[in-house]
């Protein structure tokens, strides 16, 4: 936060600024700061344990009380609720405030059991550093402390122990005021408070491990790092989350050479300091013993280990053949996973092999040229008046965008209008909820944008448009249509595109995407389902769990005559490759991502990776020194600033620190229109079920399945309808269904859900349990399904 | 039956329309969940966070700061003798000692047969008449232990039926607003501007 | 003439100005019936038929003084809600329980429609959009009398839609508590009231008249200070500050309970009566039961610093208490005469505040614990005197620098004038503490001779280390 000083500057006076005096130093704080924000500023730490800076403040542990001068003599306030005001004198070492924060120390380790040593917050325990730094010293308290049973399981990931719990408010405010889950409370009163679920209910929140990072003491703590490390002998460096595209900030931590843990950093622009638990914890993977860490070649015996000249040779004699058959003969599919060199390196090796096929959305995403639209940054999504919502269940799928634009919505007052076809994480807190069903999308905005009372709302300020790809089950041409009507009723609406895939952004502007009018992934697949391409490269892509479609996928990669995959494990999709080159996982390469938003910023390695295994852009490299082209890098500085000299888009993290901290937004174009197309969907049968497929936050991503931590979490796929539909299809819920169409069925259990609107039938994508795949015909541009009772 | 049955569910929906947030009508509604089972129950909890639209976590944080809900059964009569100041000054302790032999439990215990449930309470506000007690939140005043004998006696026969209700009911006479006499809740996003009767003059 | 009623057990009416109790010798006073034939809601018609600013400015001007515990001037306090922001909402507080306290269970007991009435012209004089009528969970005829109270008025037209015909409209949400001494604090009714654990806010930012219940300017006033409306509408302000003192005017009820003749609740003249006359005088309590002799009383709710015989001739007026050392809070004296067994009479209000903290502030939370556990260590005879010197550390983390306490010419004290320096949001943990301070303070001796004498050794907090 920078503080204009008009003193040092000479500019006008700020009306924002306000004068104060702490600890006898004159400061500039801002009008609405607290007096204990000002005064980190000004390297005046007051102790707290309650507070924190990005929820209300409670003042509830009292222990940053401090002296403020007021007319009658020095008056003791909480700092943390204490705004500052004009002329304000603070005190925050007197003898009187020290002696009140010794009392609030000794009274808070009253009851706190000294279990430090075996205690995993020991060594990074405020309560323990403040102890020190602002406690007595000693302990006068000689009775029994109170007693609870020692850590219970609250969910899957987090313990509780509710004897070390000083009640400080931060983990309920978290999940009640944050989150939006309040699965935790205060429970009982006085000295029997403690927190707690509801009987048998777990703090299932997809956002638990904030509330881990932001206890005070050691009374929550999460499965994966439980006895697993020693503050003081962690390694960490400062990254960026890669599980999703919204590009959390995180410090990456490692013991031994093994990730051990991730914790959220606040930076303003994008997560606040928050990750979602699945971006939290899918670490574990990259430690899994499942990793590959030697290039594999197929042999008669299947697939065995070999040295990278070997499987680098292999790899460019299959590129060559094919190649030799024609440039439309190779493909390479994926590239979102990795970093904006990694992808750079390849388009780079791609245009020099005179590759066009490639492209780093698999048929689930947007046309890139959404990424030209009129760009809004999170910030301005989240600050706008109106935000439409055109995308899929972002509590789901971009986990922090969720919790940013619930805060919009909840706490600055912009107003969220939802279009869906089932309600999402965010329904609750929309403004107005359009129902619609897939295909008549453009027709309900169009209707809805014209209502009186909407277009008053939209003529307030600012409109953001939250567009992404809501259903797998149908053709991106309704998103685009509705987006379009959105246009028409609202020309300067700014949009925030909401591709989910960690960098797919970065790699689409880098350069995997689709060239000289070379079809997409779809297309990729369909053509080498027809036997059109000789030679198909996967880029960290598991097109058989991440392309809607499975069967073109089946058939695709039954066609192709060779298969090279680069990727971390095995997958359903290259256990048949011809050759499989190990690639570095997260926290084991450096370089650059770019978030949804076009937000540059760095990644940093803090481990060696596992075996031979080595970054992508290191194998583009190598491949093309195999294939007798040379893209002219060497090492990863010199890709970089290739990269921020070729492609326009980057030139603004031209200075390498610039992707440090908030990061640095890409460079913007002129931004160009939309063009509506008139696909329309066919009408529904009245007695079937329009589908609707989308992920969930725990599928049967590799990274997921991967943690030890997580995979029990995954549950089965069911068909989810509206309770009333029950009914009409004549089951009772939980039971098994046929689910049909056009020929091809499966069978799965029904369950009623009211948050699925009626008409519609709801299938969770990427799920255990069942095969859902054969539904999913991409060609048609909506799946109607029928749903019967098994006989 | 422990969710709210048909008559205490509309009468709860009743009572969720006059406030302007749902969640307010929690603690009347917990009262009548607790009149219908005699305490609350896990079903209970989850139902009225159904009703007013929170979690169950925050129906149980809520319920459970309040001295009066009962998580586990209780006796027909609960029977609170008041220990603050002015009842210990007169004989609050003795009195609590004698109903602890008379009921053949400690305080906080339940007879046998699910008659009484003997608890500590703190101030009544009834201090001039020391030392009290309440019967299903029913005053006994100054009360002697030979009308604690009794009280025990004419409860067990039955003999205060109509005056004190079992454990769970509260007040017997509940407000009733007629529809058509209903100004409606007032909530902070439909109001704008002043009353009606702020124009000035006067209103009559 | 000292009389009472078999009706209303605990009142005791006298020979004097009656504001809130003119209808207690009636068995049905709580009847719309006996209210109108005895002038009720005259006082809302005669309001109704001037500007409600004029109604405003009548309370200003008669003072009519909050009788929570606080005694800040109502008028004043509706006059501090921000302007041009609403709606604005009216919360009585009827969750009385403070100990030594009622006065408001037998007003809404007895007379709930002279509350109802109360009300009205405070929705009425503030511009209050809705009433939420808050009483005590434990009070189950207090809820039924008021229920039908409310029952009553609304059919006949006094409450609700266009009352008595005219634009006014306001409804009156009858609520009630489920047992909770905190919620009686005005920020913690409004969170009980939002269906929330009844803890308190900080004020600022939350003061209810600008930042209350939704977060809407909200003023809560106690039951007996609406109950004075009325008459004061009837009788205009010129009768009302006629009574009392200028600081102090009109009447205020006050119970007075412990080893006195005649305990009960007596509607006093504020600001001149004094503690005397109300212990000793013939009209109001006789004296100390049994011819035993006054020890030691609580002057104002069991949240108040203690007096003793040297302070009876203070007056009920909060500019003399406050400076003696303790404070005249919700109308309440509790009387211990000289048999009392005074460090037990301490643990039992010290227990009860340490049982009734919300769990919020650490201070109160821990410390009021704390205190009991030694306290109650000390009552049982195994307390040493390193006890003795703890309960005031303990005390000290909750309230900083020098208590309040009275002064005391056998012990040579001087008085600590109230209010006292705190490190809790609210009152409930510095009252923890009073009663302990009080009597160790006046009645060391009795405390030493409890104790045994030995050192404590202090133990090592945490095994800090960097």
């Amino acid at each position: 936060m920078t503080i204009v000083d008009p003193a040092k500057t000479g500019e006008v006076a700020d009306p924002n600024a306000v004068n104060i005096t702490i600890n006898g130093k004159p400061t500039v704080a801002r009008k609405g700061e607290l007096i204990i924000a000002a005064a980190d500023r000004t390297d005046d730490f007051i102790p707290r344990f309650c507070y924190h800076p990005r929820m209300p403040s409670v003042g509830m542990c009292r222990q940053c009380l401090v002296e403020v001068e007021t007319p009658r003599g020095p008056m003791m306030v909480v700092s943390c609720m204490t705004p500052v005001a004009e002329g304000q004198v603070v005190r925050t070492a007197t003898d009187a405030v020290k002696k009140a924060q010794e009392g609030v120390l000794e009274l808070l380790l009253a009851n706190h059991p000294l279990d430090c040593p075996v205690c995993d917050k020991g060594g990074e325990c405020p309560l323990q550093d403040q102890a020190f730094s602002h406690g007595p010293g000693e302990s006068r308290f000689v009775e029994e402390k109170r007693h609870y049973e020692k850590p219970i399981a609250i969910s899957d990931i987090v313990y509780l122990d509710r004897e070390r719990c000083i009640l400080c408010d931060r983990c309920t405010r978290f999940a009640d005021e944050v989150a939006g889950d309040a699965l935790i409370s205060f429970t009982s009163r006085g000295n029997d408070t403690q927190v707690m679920t509801f009987p048998d209910e777990p703090f299932s929140s997809y956002f638990s491990g904030n509330t881990v990072q932001i206890c005070p003491v050691g009374a929550l703590t999460a499965k994966p790092y439980r006895f697993k490390a020693r503050p003081w002998d962690l390694d960490q460096t400062e990254s960026t989350c890669t599980s999703c595209s919204v590009g959390c900030r995180t410090v990456v931590q490692s013991s031994r050479d093994e990730l051990v843990r991730y914790q959220g950093v606040d930076v303003d622009p994008v997560n606040w300091g928050w990750l979602c638990d699945r971006g939290r914890y899918n670490f574990e993977s990259v430690n899994s013993p499942d990793r590959l860490t030697n290039p594999l070649v197929k042999t008669d015996a299947g697939l065995e280990a070999t040295s990278w000249a070997v499987a680098l040779e292999s790899a460019a004699r299959m590129i060559r053949l094919a190649l030799a058959k024609g440039q439309r003969s190779v493909a390479i599919l994926g590239g979102a996973r990795g970093t904006n060199e990694d992808a750079f390196a390849w388009a780079m090796l791609a245009d020099k092999l005179g590759i066009d096929q490639r492209d780093a959305q698999l048929g689930d995403g947007l046309n890139p040229e959404v990424f030209n639209l009129n760009q809004a940054t999170i910030d301005e999504a989240c600050s706008a008046s109106t935000i439409i919502l055109l995308a899929p269940d972002l509590k789901e799928e971009l986990p922090v965008l969720y919790l940013r634009l619930r805060d919009a919505a909840q706490k600055r007052r912009s107003k969220i209008i939802e279009f869906s076809a089932h309600d999402s994480g965010l329904t609750p807190y929309a403004w107005r909820t359009f129902d619609y069903e897939p295909g008549n999308q453009a027709r309900v905005v169009r209707d809805a944008l014209s209502t009186d009372e909407v277009r008053q709302q939209l003529s307030r300020g600012q409109v953001a448009v939250v567009l992404g790809r809501a259903n797998l089950a149908e053709s991106e041409m309704f998103t685009l249509q509705a987006a379009a009507a959105v246009f028409e009723a609202v020309p300067n609406a700014k949009v925030l595109p909401v591709l989910r895939r960690g960098n797919v952004r970065g790699a689409v502007v880098a350069g995997l995407t689709p060239q000289n009018d070379a079809g997409d992934a779809i297309d990729i697949l369909n053509a080498a389902a027809a036997g059109k391409i000789d030679c198909l490269v996967l880029l960290g892509a598991d097109p058989m769990s991440d392309v809607a479609d499975a069967g073109v996928v089946l058939r695709a990669l039954a066609q192709v005559k060779n298969l090279i995959s680069i990727d971390t494990m095995l997958t359903g999709s290259n256990r048949n490759a011809d050759v499989v080159l190990p690639a570095a996982a997260y926290g084991e390469k450096s370089g650059t991502t770019t978030n949804l938003e076009g937000r540059i910023s760095n990644l940093s390695q803090k481990i060696t990776p596992r075996g031979t295994s080595r970054p992508d852009w290191m194998i583009a490299t190598e491949l093309g020194i195999a294939l007798g082209v040379d893209i002219g890098v060497s090492s990863l500085e010199q890709l970089n600033q290739k990269l921020v000299a070729t492609v326009a888009a980057f030139s603004a993290s031209k200075d390498p620190r610039s992707t440090r901290g908030d990061g640095v937004l890409m460079t913007r174009e002129t931004p160009v229109s939309i063009s509506s197309s008139s696909v329309k969907a066919p009408e529904r049968n009245s007695y079937d079920f329009r589908l609707v497929v989308s992920r969930t936050m725990y599928d049967k991503a590799q990274s997921t399945l991967a943690s030890p931590s997580l995979v029990g979490i995954v549950n089965d796929a069911a068909i989810h309808v509206h309770p009333s539909e029950l009914a009409r299809i004549g089951v009772a819920d939980g039971t098994n269904v046929r689910v049909g169409s056009e020929g091809t069925s499966i069978v799965a259990p029904i369950k009623a859900n009211s948050r699925v609107h009626r008409g519609v039938a709801w299938l969770p994508f990427n799920h255990t349990g069942v095969e859902i795949n054969p539904l999913l015909n991409i060609k048609g541009e909506v799946t109607d399904v029928r749903i019967e009772p098994i006989k | 039956m422990s969710r709210l049955n048909e008559a205490n569910t509309k009468l709860a929906r009743e009572i969720i329309s006059r406030y302007p947030r749902p969640k307010s009508a929690l603690i009347p509604l917990l009262h009548i969940s607790q009149e219908q089972n005699g305490y609350i129950t896990r079903e209970a909890m989850q139902h009225l966070g159904e009703l007013v639209g929170v979690t169950s976590a925050e129906v149980y944080g809520t319920a459970t700061f309040y001295e009066m809900f009962k998580f586990e059964p209780v006796g027909k009569y609960l029977i609170n003798i008041c220990g603050t100041m002015s009842c210990a000054l007169l004989g609050a302790h003795e009195l609590m000692h004698h109903a602890e032999k008379k009921l053949g439990v400690k305080a906080g215990g339940t007879t046998r047969d699910g008659m009484f449930t003997l608890a500590h309470a703190e101030c009544q506000a009834a201090c001039t008449e020391a030392p009290t007690l309440q019967v299903n939140y029913r005053y006994r005043l100054r009360v002697t232990p030979a009308d604690f004998d009794k009280l025990v006696d004419d409860l067990r026969d039955g003999k205060l039926g109509d005056e004190i209700p079992q454990h769970g009911v509260l007040a017997k006479v509940r407000q009733v607003i007629a529809p058509e006499r209903a100004v409606g809740a007032m909530a902070p996003e439909d109001v704008n501007d002043a009353p009606a009767w702020l124009d000035g003059k006067a209103a009559l | 003439m000292s009389k009472t009623f078999s009706h209303a057990p605990g009142f005791v009416a006298g020979d004097r100005p009656k504001i809130v109790t003119s209808r207690f010798e009636y068995s049905d006073s709580f009847t719309l019936e006996r209210f109108l034939a005895t002038d009720g809601y005259k006082g809302l018609r005669a309001a109704l038929k001037r500007p409600a600013t004029e109604i405003h400015e009548d309370v200003k001007s008669a003072t009519v003084l909050g009788r929570g515990g606080a005694g800040f001037p109502a008028g004043t306090k509706w006059g501090l809600t921000p302007q041009q922001v609403w709606p604005r909402y009216l919360v009585v507080n009827g969750d009385e329980s403070e100990p030594g306290t009622y006065k408001d269970r037998l007003l809404m007991e007895r007379d709930p429609h002279q509350l109802i009435e109360g009300c009205l012209i405070a929705c009425y004089a503030a511009g209050l959009s809705q009433c939420f009528l808050y009483i005590r969970g434990e009070m189950a005829l207090a809820q039924e009398r008021v229920a039908a109270a409310l029952n009553e008025a609304y059919q006949a037209g006094y409450v609700g839609k266009n009352i008595l015909g005219s634009k006014f409209s306001v409804d009156i949400i009858l609520h009630w508590g489920a047992g909770a001494y905190v919620v009686g604090e005005e920020t913690a009714l409004i969170e009980s009231l939002e269906g929330n654990r009844g803890m308190p806010r900080l004020k600022p930012p939350f003061f209810p008249a600008a930042n209350g219940l939704y977060g809407q300017p909200t003023i809560v006033n106690n039951v007996e200070t609406l109950a004075n409306l009325p008459w004061l509408m009837v009788n205009g302000v010129a009768a009302y500050t006629a009574i009392g003192t200028k600081t102090s005017p009109g009447t205020r009820m006050v119970a007075v309970s412990g080893h006195v003749k005649r305990p009960g609740v007596y509607e006093i003249i504020n600001g001149t009566t004094t503690f005397r006359d109300l212990i000793f005088g013939e009209e109001f309590c006789g004296g100390i039961r049994d011819g035993k002799s006054l020890k030691a009383f609580v002057p104002g709710g069991g949240s108040a610093p203690w007096f003793t015989p040297d302070q009876l001739d203070l007056p009920f007026e909060a500019s003399q208490v406050g400076p003696a050392g303790s404070m005249l809070g919700s109308g309440a004296v509790m009387v211990m005469d000289e048999t009392t067994d005074i460090p037990a009479a301490a643990l039992t209000l010290t227990h009860f505040y340490a049982h009734e903290s919300c769990g919020k502030c650490t201070p109160c939370r821990e410390g009021g614990t704390w205190l009991e556990r030694i306290l109650r260590r000390v009552v049982n005879g195994e307390g040493t005197d390193a006890d003795l010197q703890q309960l005031l550390e303990v005390g000290s983390m909750i309230c900083p620098g020098n208590f309040p306490h009275a002064s005391n010419q056998k012990l040579g004290l001087d008085a600590v004038p109230f209010p006292y320096k705190m490190t809790t949001i609210c009152f409930v943990g510095p009252s923890a503490y009073a009663p302990v301070h009080s009597a160790l303070t006046l009645f060391r001796a009795e405390f030493e001779a409890r104790v045994k004498k030995r050192v404590t050794i202090p133990v090592t907090a945490v095994g800090v280390s960097a």
